[in-house]
């Protein structure tokens, strides 16, 4: 009983180490330099930029639901139109800033998302999935009929009017920045914190964790909200961008394919993963422009092999070696 | 009399819902997972029969015989060479899988056969009525579809109830482990299963495409619509299946009397009044076919 008591010593609990802190001033390194490229560089790239860093949120949101939530989701366009409908209506038909309305239309998107929760919740895995499909088809088929949303033919955003699209488009990249930061950094906090520890174990196995005592239900309910207010943010910063929504393409089931393509080919479960998927994809959209829908064949056909023979991504080629966001704790000697 | 007409239409039409259903929720019964590409898979086996007819000049009927074989044959290939790996890889494999081949084979369809929406030809048999009263008047194909989704129904549970191979999937989906402890093959049982499930959505797909027009992008409603017959019935019961096609097809039929753009929200709106009220479906079954 001596040997068991005896304290050991040589033991050390870390979370971080050098990859975490290269990781850091990275991260800070590349901000700065994107938020100083609004200064070097045409209009053009500044557009396409915004629309790689939606990505990064969409995909970043769906690795919060599937990867970190265990809930498959082929219905986040719900939210994501009601954020891009949420920021055209608040500034060009109530007369709100639109960049005090997009915040605005991201917690609309969550207030909505709490009753719909309670819905949803009722069916689970793959139901699930098509639950929140079937929701999204009923908030496009409704905005569909709302001629204050311009119907069918949408709504252009015009709240913009008094801005020169120079500034306009410097400021819409920058809020587009902010955005990025803030939802990746608030994922990493969140899963740093006591309920991303939560999550984890609801992910791994919800049975064990709700016998623990692990609150299973609020916390999954906890983090729909979250996405569905981020992928909110998402589709208000896409359509600051474009100036322009549709009922057919803010609702269209691709955000889901182009979000879960993301998440599996750049690595699930990992903050780096979408970010890394969002890059690729990007990359692999600009490339195969000229074959038409053949790239969406080429990149599914590139996800159900992920899936399979590597299905922890891209990412998951560093095996776990290289943290630069590090959520979890190591153990070790010394 | 209109509302009659719709009542009849859409019971007509549920019957054919209830049996893209019946292949979604035998393939999760017996393996547990959603196949997410089922919608599209009724797509495909339209547009097989689509282009038997523009090609040889099959009738949809004739059709039948070379694409619910094929579909089948797709079907034991598809589960053994790459959805029984996805099994191995955890509750998202499956579903990340499945998804990604609706995304593929919807958007090669696509770029094989255009946007254009299409529509099997019947011939004289797609306009031949029976006249019931004065105003009714029931279609012979739809009447046709529908009592081919019943005997299709009535078939598999026939099928799951008295032969070697439905006790075999009985006792998988109670028990995987205890079943292949008795010696039953799961691999090639999924496969059977799978082969069944595409079989009859062929079936399916092929009436669905000569009753109204489809594309490629078709696939993603019919599996809503098949979903949400099997939530409305009640997990797990094949009659409840059909009776939550012909409640969505009734729904959707007199939705669209009132106004054309409501028939599919109409649809919509039962399912999650269901979902609400009765989340375990209008007939739930103790048992999981």
């Amino acid at each position: 009983m001596t040997a068991v008591a005896q304290r050991p010593a040589a033991v050390r609990v870390r979370r971080g180490g050098r990859a975490a802190w290269a990781g850091a001033g990275l991260a800070v390194v590349v901000v700065a330099v994107l938020g100083y490229l609004p200064l070097l560089t045409t209009r053009g790239t500044q557009v396409q930029l915004v629309g790689l860093f939606s990505l990064v949120v969409l995909g970043t949101m769906w690795n919060l639901l599937a990867g970190y939530g265990g809930m498959v989701s082929i219905g986040q366009q719900a939210y994501i139109g009601i954020g891009g409908y949420g920021l055209v209506y608040l500034a060009s038909t109530v007369g709100v800033d639109p960049f005090l309305a997009v915040p605005v239309a991201a917690v609309v998107c969550a207030v909505v998302a709490w009753p719909i929760s309670y819905l949803a919740f009722r069916l689970a895995g793959g139901y699930f999935a098509i639950g929140t499909w079937v929701i999204a088809e009923v908030v496009r088929l409704l905005v569909t009929q709302v001629d204050a949303l311009g119907a069918g033919s949408g709504a252009s955003l015009t709240g913009f009017a008094g801005l020169e699209p120079t500034y306009r488009i410097a400021y819409v990249y920058w809020m587009s920045l902010g955005i990025v930061v803030l939802v990746v950094g608030g994922v990493y906090l969140l899963m740093r914190s006591r309920l991303g520890l939560a999550l984890t174990a609801i992910r791994d196995e919800p049975t064990a964790a709700g016998s623990l005592g692990v609150a299973v239900t609020r916390a999954k309910r906890l983090v729909y909200v979250a996405a569905a207010a981020g992928c909110g943010l998402a589709g208000a910063m896409v359509v600051a961008n474009t100036l322009r929504v549709q009922p057919g393409s803010a609702f269209s089931v691709d955000y889901s394919a182009m979000m879960i393509f993301i998440v599996v080919i750049g690595g699930i479960g990992t903050i780096e993963g979408p970010i890394i998927g969002a890059l690729v994809f990007y990359a692999l959209q600009d490339s195969l422009a000229d074959l038409g829908n053949w790239y969406l064949v080429v990149v599914g056909v590139v996800a159900i092999a992920v899936t399979l023979l590597a299905p922890r991504g891209l990412w998951g080629l560093t095996r776990g070696r290289v943290e630069l966001f590090p959520t979890g704790y190591r153990t070790g000697s010394r | 009399m209109s509302w009659v007409n719709a009542v009849v239409q859409g019971i007509l039409l549920g019957g054919l819902y209830a049996l893209v259903a019946a292949g979604l929720s035998l393939v999760f019964g017996v393996m547990r997972i959603v196949n997410l590409a089922h919608g599209v898979l009724a797509v495909l086996a339209a547009f097989g029969a689509y282009v038997l007819g523009d090609t040889l000049g099959l009738h949809p009927f004739l059709a039948l015989l070379v694409v619910v074989p094929v579909m089948a044959a797709v079907g034991y290939g598809l589960q053994r060479g790459l959805l029984n790996r996805a099994l191995g890889g955890g509750e998202l494999a499956p579903l990340l899988v499945t998804f990604g081949l609706a995304v593929v084979l919807q958007n090669a369809l696509l770029e094989a056969f255009s946007a254009d929406s299409r529509r099997l030809d019947l011939g004289s048999l797609g306009t031949a009525s029976i006249p019931v009263t004065d105003g009714l008047a029931v279609g012979v194909f739809p009447l046709l579809a529908a009592v081919t989704g019943v005997v299709v129904i009535a078939a598999i549970g026939q099928f799951l109830a008295r032969t070697a191979t439905g006790r075999a999937m009985r006792a998988t989906s109670d028990d995987r482990d205890a079943a292949a402890l008795m010696g039953i093959d799961g691999r090639h049982l999924y496969g059977v299963a799978t082969a069944i499930a595409l079989a009859t959505v062929a079936i399916a797909g092929v009436f669905l495409g000569a009753r109204s027009t489809f594309d490629p992008a078709a696939g993603g409603t019919t599996l809503i619509f098949a979903f949400e017959a099997v939530v409305i019935g009640g997990l797990g019961s094949l009659w409840g299946t059909l009776l939550g096609g012909v409640v969505l097809g009734v729904a959707q039929a007199v939705g669209a009397a009132v106004d054309p753009a409501y028939g599919v929200l109409a649809g919509h709106v039962v399912f999650l009044v269901v979902l609400a009220t009765r989340p375990r479906g209008l007939l739930p079954s103790a048992v999981t076919a």
